[in-house]
């Protein structure tokens, strides 16, 4: 009987010694992959393409991703999908920190990524990486959804090159609290990681004047 | 009360709707033998608006849905015969709505003098609006939109910034995504050279 | 047919109001429409034009802020109302209010419909209106720094005031544009602010009212006072609204729709962009039918630059907006079912419609989604051959059969009838002083469509009736959309059966539009009611007040009234009864 050789799955240059790929790993991601249960979330125009997406012309269930979750609790997959505005902002970093691990963010369209065409708003937030780390963006005003689904099948890939050994939800010892603190609405947002920064912009502000109105 | 006559009429409406697909797939099943209805050559017939019967799912990645001519994806710059259309006139980064696009202009390195083509040449995709202002008002037809809808990344600052180099396309491509609008280019084309050889 | 349209009398009007009030009404100078009332009388006015001239319907109140002096009126805030009759177009109004000081009387005892509308002239302008009930922000949170709409006041990336802008990079390498801000990330602070010391004072959530809600004591059966919150995270708000709800027991004493979670600045932006620069950002307001949002603003701007539009590009137009009102009245027939609790089925018919419907418009327009497709003095493109194939297959054969599967599915049946019928009443006199339009208004059994009321573009060719349903509960308003739906696809078999042949622009597409001085307030019949957009110019090449009169903002404003004393689980049918679309309500 021929022995069939392993194959295993190639490991990107830069993660060489970082990744151990192993046939346990490769069952594992699989398991996940196909499970990848998205959170029924919508901010923007482009939830309407998301609803359009999971409808009957695309349907992810072939991914095995069919049911969204309203609650974040039973949920994985956080599709930032649309602009996110400084009121919003609180109650989206509420509900990433709800998700429970391992949970994967997917910024889709421009506003998600960068506040695209309302950038320059003053009630919109520079993108939502600036607060959560974000795995994959997809470009787009709105995307198609093909582009959302081949956002899908880029997470899958992301998925692929996790290890059991190393994945930080599985971590021993310590633990690794990756919830965000959540900003509030204060004069503007108020996002308490940024604290000391604002204490130091605003004191030579009280001395000469105000930067330029 | 309630279940009555009209409740099970919806019902037969949706029952009807889970078994068209079956008996889809059975007639296609007498035409074409097993799997028939899945083949990527009857993909339009299964997205007819009158000709398709039960799911019309498109199996993405396996097949995909034909872009229409004029889908807008993102900017792209035509390249001919090695060189860009583009003239650096910056058409294009006024009528932006959201000033995505930053053009430098090229200069002679030896005189100074300002030349007909950009030396560099960004677009942010993360924060294009994909409307295609640019693209229509541009007067050499320079720019164009794309159908590269697949391009999810993993980094905002390094995979959505265009430089230059990632928005130079041959005119090949151009040719390939727009053939009524090529065609039409060249035709102007010729038309304008045959009355400058009757001058 | 089409019914006779009186014109406009605003000399009528002003001779009556002049007759009645000497001294406190005059005709606005040019560039200007409408008249100027006097501040005091504001209120009298508008009573006067109510029950004596029939001007029953308040649909608009913008502010508008002019710090220099302009066409010989002095610095000001001013305030524009637009009131309408039941035939025919605007009568415009403004008012004057000091630059210092501005207070304005309240016209909500007058018309409750400008509750909604003078919190948002508060809110972003600035100006306070005396004997307003409850004047509190509403798109921003109580505690914002400034009155963004202000000309004086200017948000954290500001570069000019004007696009294009000189260059969005200027240093000569890419850099992110937020990096340019104070802290990278679009925030500002005033002077001395400190997040150390800071207490919040404010009340940003706005449950400061609900406290005070009396409890009710029902002394058969004793319930607790709860106030509840659904949304902004919730499934069935359709989107980032957020509704906060007193209840006792499960009935609902006091609701209130809480806005502002997707208030993209749309105003703000709009202002800096070109007119043309305008036109992509349209699409993005009510983002299920963007065709009808491009039609207004181009509407708008074409009246002030008095271009003609081409009859074939009338005709794209309307097979257009056609196609979208069947697309948004299938769609929200499908998000009420989804609502209650028809998992899917609906919805998943209405969007394979939908797809269909999106394939015409990415074909033609360029995008599925944000179509961008009309300019000023006609479209963007020519539909090709192809297109009218497909638009004819739609119209004729595929569509029709849609609504007849829909309506069997749904009309008789007895637990869509139990949920529905009888479920939020808007009588038909609550409905016109709530300024409600569109099918809501319609399923009160008032007939009043703008497309016949106020006919634009070429509506008046066409034969088609004016659906209403005589009831003005949740089931008349599924009624409405259904007939409307057949209405729209009898407009679309007429318009593209005589398709003229022809050119689809007046003269050649420009990307910098020359708009004379003066200012306009284009209307249509979008599917969710009434559309407007209200634009000053200043012959500049960007507008100089864009401001959007939204259906869906404005039909909010009757939500608590419409609840109340219902349960719980009937909020939410009634919300999608109402058809909202957050971009476009909080813009």
């Amino acid at each position: 009987m021929p022995t069939r050789k392993r194959q295993l799955p190639e490991i990107p240059p830069e993660l060489v010694g970082t990744v151990h790929v192993t046939p346990l790993d490769r069952i594992y991601n699989w398991a996940r992959k196909r499970s990848l249960w998205p959170m029924f979330f919508g901010l923007a125009c482009c939830a309407f393409e998301m609803v359009g997406t999971f409808a009957a012309r695309f349907d992810p269930s072939r991914f095995g991703m069919e049911i969204m979750r309203a609650s974040p609790r039973q949920a994985d997959l956080l599709i930032v999908n649309g602009t996110v505005t400084k009121k919003m902002a609180p109650q989206v970093i509420r509900l990433y920190n709800q998700l429970p691990e391992p949970k994967y963010v997917l910024a889709m369209g421009a506003c998600a990524i960068s506040g695209g065409p309302f950038k320059e708003g003053y009630n919109v937030v520079s993108g939502i990486d600036k607060f959560i780390p974000v795995d994959v963006y997809i470009p787009g005003c709105p995307p198609r959804p093909e582009a959302l689904m081949h956002g899908f099948l880029t997470i899958h890939a992301r998925m692929e090159r996790e290890s059991v050994r190393d994945l930080r939800w599985y971590r021993k010892g310590e633990e690794v609290d990756t919830s965000v603190p959540v900003p509030e609405l204060g004069p503007d947002l108020v996002d308490w990681r940024l604290a000391e920064q604002i204490e130091a912009l605003q004191q030579p502000a009280t001395d000469n004047q105000q930067p330029a109105e | 009360m309630y279940a009555s006559l009209h409740l099970v009429k919806s019902l037969g409406i949706t029952f009807r709707r889970f078994v068209e697909t079956y008996v889809d797939d059975l007639r296609w099943f007498f035409k074409g033998g097993f799997g028939a209805r899945y083949r990527p050559d009857t993909l339009p017939i299964r997205q007819s608006p009158t000709k398709s019967r039960g799911i019309f799912t498109v199996q993405y990645p396996a097949e995909r849905l034909p872009l229409p001519e004029r889908f807008r994806g993102f900017p792209f710059l035509i390249e001919e015969e090695g060189k860009l259309r583009c003239t650096a006139c910056g058409t294009c980064a006024r009528v932006c709505p959201p000033q995505c696009i930053w053009i430098v202009r090229a200069s002679d390195p030896e005189t100074g003098k300002p030349l007909r083509e950009p030396a560099e040449f960004y677009i942010d995709i993360s924060i294009c609006m994909q409307c295609g202002f640019c693209a229509e008002f541009c007067p050499f037809d320079a720019i164009k939109m794309g159908h590269e809808i697949e391009i999810a990344a993993f980094d905002r600052e390094k995979d959505l910034l265009l430089d230059l180099e990632r928005l130079r396309k041959p005119l090949s491509y151009h040719a390939q995504i727009h053939p009524t609008e090529y065609a039409a280019e060249q035709e102007k084309k010729q038309a304008r050279a045959a009355a400058r050889a009757r001058k | 047919m089409a019914t006779e349209v009186t014109p406009e009398p605003t000399d009528e009007v002003l001779t009556r109001l002049q007759e009645r009030f000497p001294g406190a009404v005059e005709a606005a100078p040019e560039p200007y429409e409408g008249l100027i009332v006097a501040r005091d009388h504001l209120v009298d006015v508008a009573t006067f034009l109510r029950d004596e001239m029939g001007y029953a319907y308040l649909s608009d109140v913008v502010g508008v802020d002019y710090p220099e002096e302009v066409n010989g009126l002095p610095p000001r805030f001013e305030v524009v109302y637009h009131l309408f009759r039941p035939v025919g177009g605007p009568l415009t109004l403004h008012v004057h209010a000091d630059r210092e000081n501005p207070v304005v009387p309240s016209l909500v005892p007058v018309f409750p419909s400008a509750n909604f509308q003078e919190r948002e002239a508060w809110d972003l302008v600035g100006i306070r209106f005396e004997g307003h009930p409850d004047l509190r922000r509403i798109l921003l949170w109580d505690g914002f720094d400034g009155h963004p709409l202000r000309k004086d006041w200017h948000e954290v990336y500001y570069e000019e005031e004007k696009k294009p802008f000189g260059s969005r990079w200027p240093e000569g390498h890419p850099v992110m544009a937020e990096s340019r801000t104070p802290l990278g990330r679009n925030l500002r602070y005033p002077p001395g602010w400190s997040p150390e010391d800071w207490r919040p004072t404010t009340d940003p959530w706005g449950y400061r009212p609900h406290d005070e809600v009396a409890e009710q004591k029902n002394p058969a059966m004793p319930v607790d006072r709860v106030v509840l919150n659904m949304g902004p995270h919730h499934p069935s708000t359709h989107g980032v609204l957020r509704l906060l709800a007193t209840l006792e027991g499960e009935r609902i004493q006091k609701l209130e729709p809480m806005l502002g979670f997707l208030h993209r600045c749309h105003e703000k932006i709009g202002e800096r962009n070109t007119w043309l620069g305008n036109i992509p950002y349209t699409d993005r307001l009510d983002y299920v039918c963007s065709m009808t949002n491009n039609w207004p603003y181009v509407l708008a701007v074409e009246k002030l630059m008095g271009v003609e539009v081409p009859e074939r590009a009338e005709y794209i137009r309307v097979i257009m907006g056609e196609f979208t009102r069947f697309l948004n009245h299938a769609v929200s027939v499908g998000f009420m079912c989804n609502d209650l609790g028809i998992y899917f089925t609906v919805m998943l018919y209405a969007l394979e419609e939908r797809e269909f419907i999106l394939d015409l418009f990415e074909m033609t327009a360029g995008s599925r989604m944000m179509c961008n497709y009309m300019r000023f003095g006609g479209v963007a493109h020519d539909m090709t051959e192809e297109a009218v194939a497909l638009a004819r297959e739609l119209a004729f054969e595929r569509l029709p059969r849609f609504i007849d599967k829909v309506d069997a599915y749904l009309t008789e049946n007895e637990i869509f009838r139990a949920r529905t019928v009888g479920v939020g009443v808007l009588p038909p006199e609550q409905a016109v002083a709530y300024g409600c339009t569109g099918p809501l208004l319609r399923g009160s059994g008032v007939p009043y469509d703008i497309r016949r009321a106020d006919p634009y573009s070429i509506y008046d060719e066409f034969d088609f009736e004016i659906i209403t349903a005589p009831d003005g509960d949740v089931y008349s308003r599924y009624l409405v959309r259904l007939g409307e739906m057949r209405e729209s696809l009898r407009i679309l078999q007429q318009a593209l059966n005589r398709l003229p042949d022809g050119p689809v622009m007046a003269g050649k597409k420009k990307a910098t539009v020359k708009v004379p001085p003066g200012e306009s307030y284009g209307r249509i019949e979008a599917p969710k009611g009434e559309l407007g957009f209200y634009i000053v110019s200043d012959g500049s090449p960007n507008p100089y007040r864009y401001h959007i009169r939204a259906p869906s903002f404005v039909n909010l404003g009757v939500m608590g009234e419409l609840c109340r004393g219902h349960l719980i689980a009937d909020v939410v049918i009634i919300l999608a009864s109402i058809d909202i679309t957050l971009g476009e309500v909080d813009r």
